[in-house]
């Protein structure tokens, strides 16, 4: 049972701020994740919250206490570091056993402790190796187990897979999925792997240059992005974004790309969205992801014509450039359903994916078609 | 290296071993050269041209460790019979072993210096090796203010060619009753040595991830915990290193020793050269005192060999 909660966290490294004033709640049981770019304050948060970083402003609540006032080794948590996983003059047993040695805990518990959490990682048969002698995802795997065989009140884990490579990661995150419905410990996880953070989160925060720029479950934050930072740094391939002008006519919203001949066709209760919203033309970005953009081999109702710039087969789908005026619109197809680059097609945005964002300022307005 | 070499690379090869075997040669000649004197009968240790060939006798050790005069006639018959092996020695040498009043054997000055050069060295190289040790941790994970001028600052003491202080020294340590005491050397070299030590094990310990000692504070454990549990073994190679290099610099010390100390810290690199001073010298008594003089270091060396290896390439094969 452990909540944390971060209340208006500020700190400075020298003169440069790398956190502000960040909130965050974080339920018992829960899987966090911390996105971001990297040097945008993941590692320092979480160093925070582990007491291995003092913060200028705010507070940092376990189970609602204050912890800023408590060392490290008292704050009962675990940390996976980014850099450093084990000691390289300890075997795997001993590594896994140093953090129950701090317990003082007798032998014949920290080797039932140890073996069984080597058990449940599926590592028994290192135990008596050195960290040396170690693939890349054992050495993690071991990590872990020096994590978990404490049953800390909480898990930090900082791109504990980072350094792996692409299959492996793969295999390592299902992996820490199984291991946290398992054992349920409340976890906050940092990535710069949208793709990781999607897979493994309850909740993920995304951060960026310091800020916090949205907390929501995987599907809040990919299908209503806050702001055009987190809009274009969830998902692959990345959404469009584009300026555009919006007018009424004949009962039907207009969105005009800059400089295309023709405009998207969208239904007429836009105008009033955006008017309520407060936003105005000359200051507006639709954001739409290839998957909002609908095309169509020959001239439809609502479609406007584009020429097919380039195409990446990706094997179960294509991803096209369509240029629409001076812009390019990346849009997702069935593979092959463009033949050639070069093409003439025609294209619509569904408005059911479309986003509104104030340009200067970023910020999505909200409005869902 | 690769697996297959140009006729070209072999014979670099072959001249760069040739270059290794000579320049080892030069260095050994000396160690040669002493450790043949000490076996070598007195007679044959000034020859020109040098013997090679002898048979090599431990007389000049028995001499080295007793405290001796010239005999004015041959010994009494009886007294050479009745007289150990070792005294015999002494005889033939054409002088004979100082007995006090109740007969025991005298021993010469070089035990009691031998093992003032070992308390010395020791004491001083576990003082600075430890004290540089902690020093360097400091610096090494605590930001502080000035710590590059504090650090330069520690090094600066050795920029100053050591005997240009003596004198002061000297003055100083008589005010204070250093003089010719062992702690008085043991403060001079452990000084002396600090600032090696706590550059090196900065180094050392700079090369230590700060993340290593963090995990253990997160796991638990104090700071102080995790410096003994995890920073020393790791740091163990550089330690060794270190201490290695301390040793040798307060075991080979000589100016200062010569200085401060004449009878009761008096250590063995002043003393050994005083004994060519007294009559004829006996070269090989003071090769015999060399060669012992030599075996520590070796020793100790010979011991720590894995770690300095280790310890000279630290840093290139981690990544
Ligand atoms: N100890 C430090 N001293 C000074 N600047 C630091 C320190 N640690 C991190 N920073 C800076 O703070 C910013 C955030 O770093 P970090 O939290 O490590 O980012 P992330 O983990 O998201 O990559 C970076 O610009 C980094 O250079
Ligand atoms: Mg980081």
């Amino acid at each position: 049972m452990t909540q944390i909660e971060l209340r208006g966290i500020e700190k400075h490294f020298g003169a440069v701020q790398v956190i502000k004033n960040l909130n965050l709640a974080i339920a018992d049981n829960e899987f966090i994740v911390l996105l971001g770019q990297s040097g945008c304050g993941k590692t320092t948060t979480l160093r925070a919250i582990a007491g291995l970083e003092t913060i200028d402003e705010g507070d940092i609540l376990i189970d609602g206490r204050p912890v800023q006032h408590i060392k490290a080794s008292h704050r009962d948590i675990a940390f996976v570091f980014q850099s450093f996983s084990l000691y390289p003059h300890m075997t795997v047993f001993e590594n896994i056993a140093f953090p129950l040695r701090a317990m003082r805990g007798n032998r014949t518990d920290i080797e039932r402790e140890v073996q069984a959490v080597a058990k449940t990682l599926q590592i028994t048969h290192l135990l008596a190796k050195r960290p040396s002698a170690l693939s890349g995802g054992d050495m993690q795997r071991v990590a872990i187990g020096r994590a978990l065989v404490r049953r800390p009140k909480a898990m930090l884990m900082d791109e504990p897979i980072g350094a792996l490579d692409a299959k492996l990661r793969e295999e390592m995150r299902a992996e820490i999925k199984r291991l946290h419905i398992k054992q349920g410990s409340t976890t906050i996880y940092v990535t710069h792997d949208q793709v990781e953070a999607m897979s493994l989160a309850d909740r993920i925060v995304v951060m960026h240059e310091g800020v916090l720029q949205q907390v929501g479950t995987p599907h809040e934050v990919y299908a209503r992005p806050a702001n055009m930072f987190v809009a274009q740094f969830v998902g692959s391939p990345v959404m469009n974004m584009t300026e555009v002008t919006v007018s009424e006519d004949a009962g039907h919203a207009r969105v005009l790309v800059r400089g295309a001949p023709t405009a998207f066709d969208f239904p007429s209760s836009l105008t009033a969205e955006l008017t309520a919203a407060g936003a105005e033309n000359g200051n507006l970005t639709l954001g739409v992801r290839p998957e909002g953009v609908l095309v169509s081999r020959e001239a439809r109702e609502g479609f406007v014509p584009v020429e097919a710039h380039i195409i990446e087969p990706l094997g179960s789908h294509d991803i096209i450039d369509l240029q629409v005026g001076a812009q390019m619109l990346r849009a997702r197809t069935k593979s092959g359903f463009v033949p050639r680059p070069g093409e003439a097609v025609w294209a619509r945005i569904n408005p059911a994916q479309a986003h509104f964002f104030d340009s200067s300022t970023g910020t999505s307005f909200g409005i869902r078609l | 290296m690769a697996a297959v070499q140009t006729r070209s690379e072999r014979a670099l090869n072959r001249v760069a071993i040739a270059a290794v075997l000579v320049i080892t040669l030069l260095f050994l000649a000396p160690i040669y050269w002493i450790t043949s004197t000490a076996f070598k009968p007195r007679n044959l240790a000034t020859t020109i041209p040098p013997t090679v060939i002898f048979e090599p006798e431990i007389s000049p050790f028995v001499k080295l460790f007793t405290k001796r005069s010239q005999l004015r006639a041959a010994p009494e018959p009886e007294d050479y019979a009745a007289a150990p092996w070792w005294e015999r020695l002494v005889f033939d040498g054409g002088e004979k072993v100082v007995r006090s009043g109740r007969g025991d054997v005298q021993l010469s000055g070089y035990p009691n210096r031998f093992m003032n050069s070992l308390i010395v060295a020791i004491t001083s190289t576990v003082l600075a090796v430890s004290m540089g040790t902690f020093t360097a941790y400091g610096f090494s994970r605590f930001k502080m203010k000035g710590e590059a001028d504090l650090l330069f600052f520690i090094l600066s003491t050795r920029m100053l060619p050591p005997v240009v202080v003596a004198i002061p020294m000297f003055l100083m340590y008589r005010a204070v009753g250093l003089n010719d005491t062992h702690w008085g050397l043991i403060i001079l070299y452990t000084a002396f040595n600090l600032s090696f030590s706590v550059w090196l094990m900065k180094g050392f310990i700079d090369e230590i991830p700060k993340e290593y000692e963090e995990a253990a504070l997160v796991d638990g454990y104090t700071r102080l915990e995790a410096f003994f549990k995890i920073v020393l073994p790791e740091a163990a190679t550089g330690i060794a290193a270190t201490a290695v290099f301390c040793f040798i610099t307060a075991w080979n010390e000589y100016a200062f020793a010569l200085i401060m100390t004449n009878r009761r810290a008096q250590t063995a690199p002043p003393f050994i050269p005083s004994q060519v001073g007294s009559g004829l010298p006996d070269w090989t008594v003071i090769a015999a005192g060399t060669f012992l003089f030599l075996l520590p270091v070796a020793i100790f060396t010979f011991l720590l060999r894995n770690h300095l290896l280790r310890g000279m390439s630290f840093g290139a094969i981690r990544k």
